[in-house]
């Protein structure tokens, strides 16, 4: 039996009938084409399906699209706005904090996450906030310096603050 | 090379923007229409006979589109698993190996029977209700059983379970040095077996396309021509009929190299139910069937003398080669011919000896022998030091190859291009503050603390590789690289390498070096790669540091090809003598005329004209490729500070120093982050990681990464580099690799510091990983 799941990403209202067994992972990449979601293993470890549930840092592959009905979700494809990278994308791409790419946007929601609720965090504050997060190619030496060169940014940036603050993107 | 402004500078990557905003394009964002979902039945046992299968309720699942086993893919796939030589000449048994099991599986994962369904919820739910009746069969797991005569065999009916045994040099050549000695110190050195663990788990969508006989693969590879070379051949369709695309890949370290079962049966099914195929790997798919690296021991004993000069060492190599031999298994073998490291050794005996069992293959992963003969040669010296109460540091300035030596024939035949190996050791004793650290150590002692000083005067070699020596390796191959570089008519330049980026950045590097020698604008250069449809007649793929030193070679000698051609026009275009032509900055000019010139773009503009010279071709483009003349050898110091907890055991990595030399530097931003992520795998297999199988049953334990501990961003420190610059002699743009220095150098750094650390306990060796449990119970040991 299909349930009728209705869901606002990125802005946009979508509604769809969906299997109960069927994640919120596999709703974002095979219903709604949003592929920018990655999943990288099958028990909630690695991370990389991180995006935002009503504000919240969420791994999308621990949550039923059933669950996420009449909720607000952000993912990787809604960060950037009118062709601006948030300055959390820009600061991975300046410090170099991304290789393959396979686990950033789950860095970078994560990353976006622990900036609201720590908008100036130690480098401990840092590696702890982003354990949820598994990379294999960086050593998080630049993923911890991309944190730390976008919080800087948005420290200086109130508009963005803001936003981040009350949802992420 | 003239001097330039890209080469060498930190330019942002070009990957970026698609991959930080979501549009990246992994296998697993490529569908067909009408496609099918592939899901595999994998045997439970590591050993078992095959009984029965029994598909019926299977076959009547929902949306289940077919069901198969090994019998269905009789007349769709001939031969067995390819196996190259490599460095072991001697191949004694390769097991035969058919991509689906029939009679007998020989690890658990193995495949045994795919279904096809609609969806890859159906496909799963049908797959569990295949009914397979095993017998299970002794599982052969401990390496040193599995040579004895009376073992089970890991094939039912073969004569042993000896895939190779090898003297490289036998225990005559070493024979004098131990004669000579004041001391010899022996140890049993254990690779634990590692899982590479990309991010993104491999996968594999196929479309054979039944009317044309074309057949496309869209996968996860780090080596799209030599799938292509593989797949055909058992599919019995040419090459020419074979695309494979291997777009964006998360990441490889190794375990994305060779071809696998489903790369052939995903092609195979989609052969026979006449449609688009696609399969996904799961984590636990990946843990299991994914290659393995390490799983070997060593026994080493090295001869010195009193005052610390190194003589003679012996050592055989026991490596696990798993169920069925890896395609570049073999390869691990060149831990036996590295194991002398950087330092001078009048006589060394090597023996490798290839043991199957029953578990999933081993096979290159990021190091492949380097890192076993960096980690066993430097804690050796370290025993050394130790035993003759000799600093780290003295020990290894003595025996050091010396700068002036170079090129160094080392123990076996193989040309140590350069290095400078002191000058790096004392850049990283200087950015570690060693001195201070070892005053530091001295105060903690004194408090009962245990802090440790582990040094890793690593080299490597790679680059591979000469034709000389790699295509007798790989049975027929040679691992040169191929490049082609094509001028457009508006003068962008579009250069295809047969090398492949799964996270080096090859779009960002690559055009930095055409751009440079072109002098023209980055932003017109383009690099393409990972189609085979695209590009020269064959490329070799990504792995072994190979990259930049063969295949960014192969581009610049394309270019200049592209070049000479230009100048040939140009001279026609300026009424020039050729030889009177030279190119600079992005333009040709008449020597002593500078006014008398014509820019790149109108040469190319030209090109595809009518007024050429007399016997030209239009177009201006070039296919190179570059046999090199020998391996780069790229070389380093790492420095690792540990401190082990005295109630619990549980060492904490605290500081880390790694100053390495790869030559000349392309890009720093992305040498640097090749270093920090090998860097962090090697330190994960010195304290976390470590593929577990029972004993007794063959069962893997380690089949999640709740249980396969990978390090997260809260386990790690802040790393310190440097560098040192020899380029090598060995290419035109002086480079070396680096994309295995780290993992190659860190293992040894991070025991040296956990064996130091303990050492006033009296412990001398630490097995891999120094996790907590072990450490503890050792160090409890040590103190009754």
């Amino acid at each position: 039996m299909k349930h009728k799941v209705t869901t606002t990403v990125n802005g946009r209202k979508h509604e769809h009938e969906v299997e109960p067994r069927l994640l919120l992972v596999h709703y974002l990449r095979d219903e709604l084409g949003l592929t920018g979601t990655h999943i990288g293993c099958d028990t909630s470890q690695c991370g990389a399906c991180t995006i935002h549930v009503d504000g919240k840092a969420v791994k999308s592959c621990t949550m039923f699209a059933v669950q996420a009905d009449g909720k607000s979700l952000t993912t990787i494809e809604g960060m950037a706005k009118d062709g601006e990278l948030h300055p959390i994308q820009q600061a991975f791409w300046d410090e170099h904090g991304l290789q393959c790419g396979y686990c950033t946007p789950g860095f970078i929601m994560a990353a976006a996450y622990l900036l609201g609720q720590n908008p100036n965090p130690t480098e401990d504050e840092i590696r702890k906030g982003l354990e949820g997060n598994l990379c294999r190619c960086t050593g998080y030496v630049n993923i911890v310096k991309a944190v730390q060169t976008a919080a800087k940014t948005m420290s200086t940036s109130p508009a963005r603050k803001a936003t981040v603050a009350a949802g992420g993107n | 090379m003239a001097v330039s402004q890209l080469v060498g500078a930190k330019i942002h990557r070009r990957e970026d923007p698609r991959l930080i905003t979501g549009h990246g394009h992994y296998i697993d964002d490529f569908t067909r229409q009408g496609a099918a979902h592939a899901a595999f039945v994998r045997s439970p046992f590591a050993h078992a006979r095959i009984k029965s299968i029994d598909v019926t309720d299977a076959s009547k699942a929902p949306g289940v589109a077919g069901v198969y086993t090994a019998r269905d893919f009789k007349g769709q796939l001939a031969g067995t698993h390819p196996a190259a030589p490599a460095f072991v000449a001697d191949k004694k048994y390769i097991p035969e190996r058919f991509p689906i099991a029939e009679k007998e599986a020989c690890y658990q994962g193995e495949i045994v029977a795919a279904v096809l369904a609609e969806t890859k919820g159906q496909a799963a739910d049908a797959a569990n209700l295949i009914q397979v009746v095993y017998e299970e069969l002794p599982a052969v797991m401990d390496l040193e059983k599995a040579m004895a005569s009376g073992s089970p065999k890991v094939h039912e009916g073969a004569a042993d379970n000896i895939s190779w045994d090898m003297t490289y040099t036998g225990p005559d050549v070493s024979e004098a040095a131990f004669k000579e000695a004041d001391v010899v110190v022996k140890e049993r050195i254990l690779q634990n077996r590692l899982a590479p663990v990309p991010m993104e788990p491999r996968g594999v969508l196929a479309e054979f396309e039944t009317y044309d006989k074309k057949l496309t693969i869209w996968m996860s590879s780090q080596n799209p021509h030599f799938i292509r070379l593989f797949v055909s051949g058992a599919m019995g369709l040419k090459e020419s009929q074979v695309r494979v695309i291997s777009p964006d890949v998360g990441g490889g370290f190794g375990s994305k190299i060779s071809p696998y079962p489903e790369d052939y049966l995903v092609p195979a099914l989609s052969r026979l139910a006449e449609r688009p195929v696609k399969w996904i790997e799961t984590r636990t798919e990946s843990l299991q069937n994914a290659t393995h690296g390490r799983g070997q021991f060593y026994d080493v004993e090295v001869a010195a003398k009193k005052d610390g000069t190194l003589l003679g060492m012996r050592m055989t190599q026991f490596l696990d080669v798993g169920a069925y031999v890896g395609t570049f298994s073999a390869f691990q073998a060149c831990a036996c011919l590295m194991a002398g490291g950087a330092y001078k050794w009048k006589g060394i005996s090597a023996r490798t000896i290839g043991i199957l069992t029953n578990r999933v293959p081993t096979d290159p992963y990021r190091g492949a022998g380097r890192p076993e003969a960096t980690h066993l040669v430097e804690r050796m010296v370290d025993l050394v030091a130790r035993e003759l109460k000799i600093d780290p540091v003295e020990i290894r300035k003595k025996n050091f190859i010396q700068p002036q030596e170079f090129p160094y024939t080392q123990n076996f035949g193989l040309v140590v291009d350069s290095g400078e190996y002191a000058r790096a050791l004392d850049v990283a004793l200087k950015l570690a503050g060693y001195d201070d650290l070892r005053k530091r150590q001295a105060d903690l002692r004194k408090q009962g603390r245990y802090l440790g000083i582990g040094l890793s005067t690593w080299i490597e070699l790679c680059g591979f590789g000469p034709s000389a020596a790699t295509a007798p390796a790989t049975g027929g191959i040679a691992l040169v690289e191929s490049a082609q570089v094509r001028v457009t008519p508006t003068g962008s330049v579009i250069v295809y390498t047969g090398t492949h980026s799964h996270g080096q950045g090859h779009e960002t590097t690559f055009p930095q070096i055409v751009a440079d020698q072109l002098g023209v604008p980055y932003e017109s250069v383009e690099l393409r790669h990972g189609d085979t449809a695209e590009g020269t007649a064959f490329g070799y793929g990504t792995y072994g540091s190979r990259s930049l030193a063969v295949g960014g070679v192969a581009i610049s000698k394309a270019v200049g090809k592209v070049i000479d051609k230009g100048k040939k026009l140009a001279a026609h275009m300026l009424e020039a003598a050729e030889e009177d032509v030279v190119y600079e900055h992005g333009a040709f000019h008449v020597k002593g005329s500078p006014d008398k010139s014509k820019a790149f773009g109108e040469v190319a503009f030209a090109s595809y004209g009518m007024n050429l010279p007399e016997g030209m071709e239009q177009g201006l483009e070039a296919v190179a490729y570059f046999d090199p003349p020998n391996l780069v050898w790229p070389f380093g110091t790492h420095i690792a500070v540990v401190e082990v907890d005295a109630e619990t055991g549980s060492a904490k990595l605290e500081k880390y120093i790694a100053v390495d030399d790869c030559g000349n530097i392309i890009n720093p931003m992305i040498v640097d982050g090749q270093i920090h992520g090998g860097i962090v795998q090697g330190v994960a297999q010195a304290l976390y990681e470590e593929v577990v199988y029972d004993d007794e049953t063959g069962q893997l334990k380690t089949g999640t990464l709740l249980d396969y501990m990978l390090p997260s961003a809260n386990e790690i420190p802040p790393l310190s580099l440097d560098h040192t610059i020899t380029p090598s002699p060995t290419n035109d743009l002086g480079v070396k690799g680096i994309g295995e220095a780290g993992t190659i150098a860190a293992s040894a750094a991070v025991i040296n510091a956990v064996c130091d650390a303990l050492s006033p306990l009296g412990i001398k060796h630490v097995d891999m990983p120094a996790s907590p449990d072990r450490l503890w119970k050792m160090m409890k040991e040590a103190r009754q």
